[in-house]
């Protein structure tokens, strides 16, 4: 527990009316990553994020968000926090800067400020031409997007987005992901969840697989996947057999196989940083390659080893 | 002193005002039933009570006007009563999540609704006043101008502090329960009694003693009482009996509701701290 954990969580339990949610949880999030909590419906992501956001009482453990506890001191979570729900958290019949408006002046930020803070993120998710529509005549995607200029409205230490990219087509997708980089680079730590394999993969520093109420393991997204071990290099050169006779010897090369569409050399280690060396080495003894491919495993592929099951419902 | 419940007020009243057609009913409803009820009934009711004289020098009132400030009451009521189902609306599909995640205190969520509520009365109020006079209500008789600006003030302060009471209760209710059916349930069970074993329509004088009883400890008797004090006077005769009413009377009558709106306040303020909305 250093001094840049800006959430803290240990033994985190929770109970709905007999039916245990989260069973005894910890995990850190370190000051300016992108941390994910990746499972599958029901797994309790939403459940931890709303003890952590202070809207479900601490029923057992210890939750400190920002610097402060969430029993002790809720009001100042509440200050430091942005979130943005997994259901849509809209007034149908505000307009999108009636949404903006509002919230600013929940956090009581002061006019001025907060008209520039408007017109600023309205532009950054591109709802400027949408000021005025109703929010109910926005599609799904600029809800979020609306959501998420909404939480980022306070300048909170930590976002809170939970599946934020549920429901929205790959496009989309892809440029929510853009935005929620931007906002880590402005140095807001983000806690997502999310039960889409790439998403936790592509966006995150770090990475909880949770299922069934408890963490089933915790690393960054590259140190999840080279734990099964097994990367794969596909190479295809001028004179395979040469080739094979050339990588004898290469310390991180477990087995090599030959067939007619090349080699498939199985590395015991993190196979990207091996790849140049056999690149070299098959070049430096003169052999031309006419094709490379590097297979590592994926999230999926993790997550099966781990959990001993596909991901239920991974489509949304 | 922090002032975000003006923020949820502003909320409020522009939903109040975005809607037409619930604004335009809300606004209707009253002098509908001023210009139906109020106008039928009192051709019926002057006509049983003329037989009765009023007593030498007492001040007579007829029924239309009488039945104003029941009607009066009665539309803060209803709308009192249904002025927190937004926040029903808003637990279920809108802003509660919103509101309740962020560091405005939660007093300030039912003190905005309840403000608007209160607002959304005043309004009523007024047009039944204005239209009641196109009506031939004759609010009051012989006041000097600044004793009617007093009366208005006077009549204002008792529907405030009644509807902020029943806002309050409207608001608990709501934070309890799951689906506007419900509360629509439970507003239909309560309006009746309130309602009718009031003095809104008729004079309590006539009542069996239990009812009798009842009425004095509905809140909206002393509604009543205070607004026909403020727009009749302190003493006069309508529906076959003599009203007199003293300042001890009138300051009892917001005393009681000054009571009651504080109490539902703090049951509301429970509700909101222990509400958990996910
Ligand atoms: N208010 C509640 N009352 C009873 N059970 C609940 C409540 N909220 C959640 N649960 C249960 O707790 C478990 C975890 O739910 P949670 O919403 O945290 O899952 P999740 O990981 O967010 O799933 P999803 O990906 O579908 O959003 C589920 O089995 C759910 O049925
Ligand atoms: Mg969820």
């Amino acid at each position: 527990m250093g001094g840049d954990d800006i959430i803290e969580v240990r033994g985190l339990e929770h109970v709905f009316d007999g039916f245990t949610a989260v069973r005894g949880i910890s995990f850190t999030v370190r000051k300016g990553e992108i941390f994910s909590f990746l499972g599958p419906n029901g797994a309790g992501k939403s459940t931890t994020i709303n003890i952590l956001i202070t809207l479900l009482p601490l029923q057992k453990g210890t939750v400190r968000v920002a610097g402060h506890d969430v029993a002790q001191e809720p009001g100042r979570v509440r200050e430091s926090i942005g979130i943005v729900f997994q259901e849509d958290v809209l007034d149908r019949d505000l307009t999108v800067w009636e949404t903006m408006e509002f919230h600013g002046r929940l956090y009581s930020i002061p006019r001025d400020e907060r008209r520039r803070r408007i017109d600023d993120l309205l532009r950054v998710v591109e709802l400027d031409p949408k000021r005025n529509e109703r929010t109910k005549n926005l599609s799904g995607g600029m809800k979020r997007r609306l959501q998420i200029a909404r939480g980022l409205m306070t300048r909170p230490k930590v976002l809170f987005l939970d599946e934020p990219t549920q429901g929205l087509d790959p496009q989309t997708r892809m440029r929510m992901w853009e935005y929620i980089r931007q906002v880590n680079k402005t140095g807001t730590t983000i806690f997502l969840t999310t039960h889409y394999m790439e998403e936790a993969d592509m966006l995150s520093d770090r990475i909880s697989i949770i299922d069934d109420g408890r963490i089933i393991v915790s690393g960054t997204p590259d140190a999840l996947k080279n734990t099964l071990g097994e990367d794969v290099v596909y190479l295809e050169t001028e004179d395979d057999g040469k080739a094979r006779e050339t990588l004898r010897g290469v310390e991180e090369v477990r087995s090599i196989k030959e067939s007619p569409r090349g080699l498939s050399i199985t590395i015991s280690t993190d196979g990207s940083h091996c790849l140049p060396r056999i690149v070299e080495r098959v070049r430096g003894a003169g052999i031309g390659i006419s094709s490379v491919n590097l297979k590592k495993p994926t999230m999926d592929d993790v997550f099966v080893h781990y959990t001993g099951r596909e991901l239920r419902d991974t489509t949304g | 002193m922090a002032w975000e419940f003006l923020t949820v007020y502003w909320r409020e009243m522009i939903r109040f005002v975005r809607f037409r057609t619930q604004l335009f009913a809300s606004l209707l409803q009253p002098a509908l039933w001023m210009a139906f009820f109020g106008v039928a009934m009192s051709s019926n009711f002057n006509r049983f009570t003329s037989a009765i004289p009023p007593p030498p020098g007492v001040f007579s009132v007829d029924y239309l006007t009488f039945m104003a400030a029941g009607v009066i009451a009665m539309t803060t009521l209803f709308t009192s009563l249904f002025g927190g189902i937004s926040l029903l609306f808003d637990k279920n599909w809108g802003l509660m999540r919103e509101m309740l995640a962020s560091p405005m205190p939660r007093t300030h969520i039912m003190m905005g609704v309840s403000l608007s509520g209160m607002t959304k009365s005043f309004i009523q109020v007024s047009i039944i006043m204005a239209f009641g006079l196109l009506l031939g209500v004759r609010f009051f008789p012989g006041f000097s101008p600044v004793q009617i600006a007093v009366s208005v003030i006077g009549i204002y302060a008792f529907v405030g502090v009644f509807s902020l009471g029943f806002l309050l209760f409207s608001s608990t209710i709501s934070m309890r329960l799951e689906t506007p059916e419900g509360l629509q349930g439970i507003i239909t069970l309560l309006t009746l009694p309130i309602f009718f074993v009031s003095n809104a329509l008729y004079p309590i004088q006539a009542f069996p003693p239990i009812l009798q009883a009842l009425s004095i400890y509905n809140p909206l008797t002393h509604l009543v009482s205070g607004i026909r004090y403020f727009a009749l006077g302190s003493d006069f005769f309508a529906v076959g009996a003599r009203y007199t009413y003293t300042t001890a009377d009138v300051l009892g009558s917001f005393a009681y509701l000054v009571a009651f709106a504080t109490v539902m306040y703090f049951l509301a303020r429970r509700t909101f701290q222990r509400a958990v909305v996910t």
